[in-house]
């Protein structure tokens, strides 16, 4: 018996998992794919944002402008790239210097700091590269960038080395409830457990629906995206975006925490929950939207293109609430943009809260921090040669574009959260994001795999059951 | 840490002999540095024929080029380091490297030849509609797999790019087993070399589709089908209504190799945007005096006797500069005219002997005439039949004619006769 | 009399060979750059013939690039093919060692890599 249950492995579910297990308590998350970090939080823009886009009172408001305030300490008690970065909304005629003016006195009213309005020769002093048809912008400074899947698995192996569990592979399929709740599995794994924490993404409303709270629904709105190489990587040297519509954000151009250039997302709003596929119209979109930003977006040297699923609901606010039905129910769900830098706050939030309601002690001896040898090839040479002594691993580069040692990639197979695919390996180590995208490396990790993993060479696959990389020996 | 003369940068085709001839010029103290476990480089994988035809007046298999070599190298007193990975090539003519065995490591010899060799450009660069699931590498990804490491990454194919590692894959898969339903090409011709469109793809009935391109690739968790379709051979758009369907659950892609110069550049080694390799003279000396670059780092090369030839170059030149023998007077710049894609070398230090000069065309043409220019004066004028991007064309300029140029430009240029 | 198109395989060249025959002889071969070119040309025409490059299991696990000294005949490939598949060949070996001779006519299946 689970004291909480998390369902979701995403950067909000795995912050929840992170905040509860500073307590003495049982618990567990449950994830249907076979790595977390495999919904919102594997593909989106990476923003820290600075709190000004969301209506004064809203919760989005509320934990953004918290998480923002958080992010800096959380990223590096965790050992996550962070980059304050700072963003910059675009002005290009007078409606939108009106509509930035309107931000920015929002921002004030939510208690963004460090907001100010900048006109065009300040503009192009910041980005040289900013369309000439750019008027004007509102700059705020607080903003930062930091990598959506790095934040939520190392919460999650913080979580874990801190004695949380995690169940992969468990779709949840029902919820029994009663003193307490039955949760069983779409194979036929059964858990129980007092409490229950729904950040289910997409499926959050599926997820409340099987307890019967059908209070909300979840849509899908497809972003996709086109990453340029780490050689164009100062194209731009803050967060760029439109002034925002009705439909959201729009189109940002961004560096990212790994030195790339991220142009995106499109928001198209789909049926299908799991198509995430992109599309020639989506991309052309992303390249047009791009270059009307800036000046001659350096799109030939795109490394790849990708699309991620944001969830929104009907009520157009976050959903951080006890379910109406069930007072050991939380839903946290429709956690659309500024989900990701709300994801500490909102962490912090129900962790209290479900601590209070279960009257949950501190733990002592609770570690904060995830042991930061990550960025090996940010080290200085003494500091390789050390670990490179230690353990030799370290001085074998397998993915030549991001300088990815054999270390860190048996690294991300034996620590919490262990990869146990080639793109676990890639969220967890780089290796295959440069832009030779895993040509060379992808067979050596294959390898590695296997033999860690102690399973055929054909059965190491690269997102879960059915993505063999290879189809069986040739002879 | 031994001080070394020269340290060469890659142990590939070009790498080893590069090594070779520096040594036999007369480099005593020479260092190969490979990041694989084996010399050799790509050629391990390469198990089809087709190599050392000008050199050894033999077909030989990519393994046995490669073996030929580094027996070469074996024999002579040249230091080799594998499994390690050069981190940082300086300007000062420093070499940082990192292995197991001794962490990292500086070097500071009195030349080094770039010898990295090249890498395929992947399916990111193209932006290509659709999933993103398992099912889908890069022809020598997938080359690897099948020959080194003994698996199949798939049964059905269909390949984008008619690149030469593609041809090849695609009669490699067909020998394992797999059935290759289809090669497509944007352009309206091969990439590829002849020979291998007949015995590649003719030999076994697979389908050649000149300009066409993917536009779609379906599937969740591995590829389950391709649609193509052709393309308007001036804008390179996909025509609506000429979509085909394939069921296949592998796409391999051929659509270029890119010298991987990323060593190059962070050294601040100027560089040419044509051959996407560094700007060289006829020793194949960089802009960087003692640094010198060779094979498909320096310029994608079709065949491994062109690459061997060029590195053989470096090699000599290394020991010229080293023993202070390299006499520059005079720079003539080779520039690529009409047609021409690119020149190599991009300059020419004059004294010089004969020079090989190396250039592609810009496309498929018949009965062209390849005139050099001193100035608006030709100087040599040489008649062709049949002219392809993919093969590349050579030109020796006479040590008279380079002595005697005036305008301190040579151009190539290409007059193609209307049919 | 009828003309033949082919491109030679026998190296990158890939000379445009036009053969003419007369009911089925060769009767000239022209285009050719070198005398390997006739050769391909008129078996091209009578009997095409391939070298088959392929890898083949070995003792210790890896896998040794093999191919055929000779071409073998085009319509026996996947008979050599099923050949090498069959076959575990024995560590060490030398490149060029022979590994099955005569695997079709007189072209034997020799190593292309040298494997301790």
């Amino acid at each position: 018996m689970y004291d909480i249950l998390v369902i979701g492995g995403g950067v909000v579910g795995g912050m929840i998992l992170r905040e509860l297990s500073r307590f003495n308590a049982k618990i567990c998350l449950l994830e249907k794919e076979s790595d977390v970090a495999m919904g919102a939080s594997r593909a989106n823009s990476g923003i820290s944002h600075a709190g000004f886009d969301a209506k004064e009172g809203s919760l989005k408001a509320k934990f953004n402008v918290l998480g923002a305030s958080m992010m800096p300490k959380v990223t590096e008690e965790l050992g996550v790239k962070y980059k304050n970065n700072g963003s910059i909304v675009v002005g290009f005629n007078d409606e939108d210097m009106e509509t930035l003016q309107g931000l920015y006195e929002r921002g004030l009213k939510n208690g963004v700091k460090g907001l100010k309005i900048i006109d065009q020769q300040e503009l192009r002093t910041l980005e040289p590269n900013i369309s000439d048809d750019a008027v004007g912008a509102l700059f705020a400074t607080t903003a930062g960038i930091v990598c959506p899947y790095e934040l939520a698995i190392a919460s999650i192996g913080n979580a874990m080395d801190n004695g949380a569990e995690l169940k992969l592979n468990f779709e949840v399929d029902k919820i029994e409830t009663g003193e307490y709740f039955t949760v069983t599995s779409k194979d036929g794994q059964v858990v129980k457990a007092k409490y229950i924490v729904n950040s289910a993404g997409i499926y959050s409303d599926k997820i409340a629906g099987l307890i019967g709270d059908n209070s909300f629904k979840i849509g899908a709105r497809k972003g996709e995206y086109i990453l340029l190489d780490k050689e164009s990587g100062n194209f731009v040297n803050h967060t760029l975006f439109f002034c925002p519509t009705k439909k959201g954000k729009g189109i940002l151009v961004s560096q990212t925490v790994d030195n790339n250039i991220i142009l995106g997302p499109t928001a198209t709003e789909q049926d299908d929950k799991d198509d995430v596929t992109t599309t020639a119209d989506g991309l052309n979109d992303v390249i047009a939207s791009a270059n009307k930003l800036c000046k001659k977006v350096p799109v030939f040297n795109s490394i790849t293109s990708f699309a991620g699923l944001r969830a929104y609901s009907d009520r157009h606010d976050f959903i951080i609430e006890k379910s109406a039905l069930n007072d050991k129910f939380y839903n946290v769900a429709g956690i659309e943009s500024p989900g990701l830098t709300s994801a500490p706050a909102i962490g912090d939030f129900i962790a209290n809260e479900v601590a209070k309601d279960l009257n949950l002690n501190k733990k002592d001896n609770f570690n904060p921090t995830r042991k930061a040898d990550y960025f090996f090839k940010n080290l200085t040479n003494e500091e390789k040669n050390a670990v490179i002594k230690k353990i030799p691993e370290y001085g074998k580069i397998v993915c030549r574009c991001e300088s990815i040692t054999l270390g860190e990639i048996l690294r991300a197979i034996r620590e919490n959260p262990k990869a146990t695919t080639v793109d676990g390996i890639k969220r967890r180590t780089r290796a295959g994001m440069g832009r030779c995208q895993g040509g060379f490396c992808q067979p050596v990790i294959v390898s590695v795999l296997a033999k860690e993993l102690g399973i055929p060479y054909e059965q190491v696959t690269k997102s879960g059951k059915g993505s063999e990389i290879n189809v069986g020996r040739t002879k | 840490m031994k001080n070394y003369d020269l340290v060469v940068v890659g142990g590939g085709p070009a790498g080893m002999a590069a090594a070779v001839a520096a040594f036999d010029a007369g480099v005593k103290n020479i260092l190969i540095i490979e990041r694989d476990t084996k010399l050799g480089g790509v050629l391990n994988q390469c198990v089809h024929n087709g190599f050392g035809l000008t050199r050894f007046k033999e077909n030989l298999a990519g393994p046995e080029y490669a073996e030929k070599f580094s027996d070469e190298v074996e024999k002579r007193d040249i230091d080799v380091m594998l499994s390690t990975m050069v981190l940082e090539v300086g300007a000062d003519k420093t070499v940082t490297a990192m292995n197991s065995e001794y962490g990292v490591f500086t070097l500071k010899p009195m030349a080094i030849i770039l010898a990295m060799g090249c890498r395929e450009r992947s399916k990111g660069a193209l932006n290509i509609a659709g999933a993103r699931s398992a099912g889908i590498y890069s022809a020598g990804t997938a080359q690897r797999y099948v020959n080194i490491e003994g698996y199949l990454p798939g049964k059905n194919v269909v390949i984008l790019g008619s690149g030469d590692i593609g041809l090849i894959m695609a009669r490699r898969m067909t020998l394992e087993g797999a059935k290759v339903h289809a090669v497509c090409e944007i352009m309206p011709f091969s990439s590829g070399l002849k020979r291998n469109i007949v015995q590649c793809l003719d030999d076994f009935g697979i389908p050649l589709y000149l300009n066409h391109t993917i536009v779609d690739i379906q599937g969740k968790e591995r590829v389950t089908g391709v649609t193509i379709a052709e393309v308007n051979p001036v804008d390179k758009k996909p025509i609506k209504g000429t979509e085909i369907h394939f069921d296949c659950d592998t796409v391999l892609f051929s659509v270029g190799l890119i010298p991987e110069n990323e060593l190059t550049k962070n050294a601040g080694i100027p560089m040419s945007p044509r051959t996407k390799g560094a700007i060289v003279n006829q020793y194949r000396e960089t802009d960087v005096e003692g640094i010198f670059a060779c094979g498909n780092v320096l310029h994608v090369h079709d065949l491994v006797d062109f690459a061997s030839e060029e590195a053989e170059i470096a090699g000599r030149s290394a020991y010229e500069y080293i023993s202070g023998k390299l006499n520059k007077e005079k720079t003539v710049n080779l520039i690529n005219g009409a047609n021409i894609g690119y020149v190599l070398p991009q300059k020419i230090t004059v004294p010089s002997g004969d020079v090989k000069v190396f250039f592609r065309v810009t496309n498929v043409f018949k009965n062209v005439t390849f005139k050099v220019k001193d100035g608006d004066e030709v100087v040599i004028s040489k008649k062709k039949l049949t002219v392809a991007p993919g093969e590349m064309e050579t030109i020796v300029l006479k040590s008279d004619l380079l002595s005697a140029n005036k305008s301190g430009n040579i151009t190539i240029e290409l007059e193609a006769q209307n049919d | 009399m009828t003309e033949k198109l082919l491109t030679c395989v026998e190296c990158p060249r890939g000379c445009q060979i036009t053969v003419t025959l007369d009911d089925g002889k060769v009767v000239s071969v022209v285009g050719n750059f070198c005398p390997r070119g006739k050769v391909y040309a008129e078996n091209e025409c009578v009997n095409p013939k391939r070298v088959v490059t392929s890898t083949m299991n070995s003792d210790i696990g890896v896998l040794v690039p093999v191919r055929t000294d000779k071409p073998v005949l085009k319509a026996n490939i996947f008979d050599v093919m099923k050949k090498i598949n069959a076959t575990t060949c024995k560590t060490p070996i030398k490149l060029g060692d022979v590994i099955i001779a005569n695997i079709d006519g007189d072209a034997n299946l020799i190593a292309s890599k040298t494997v301790k």
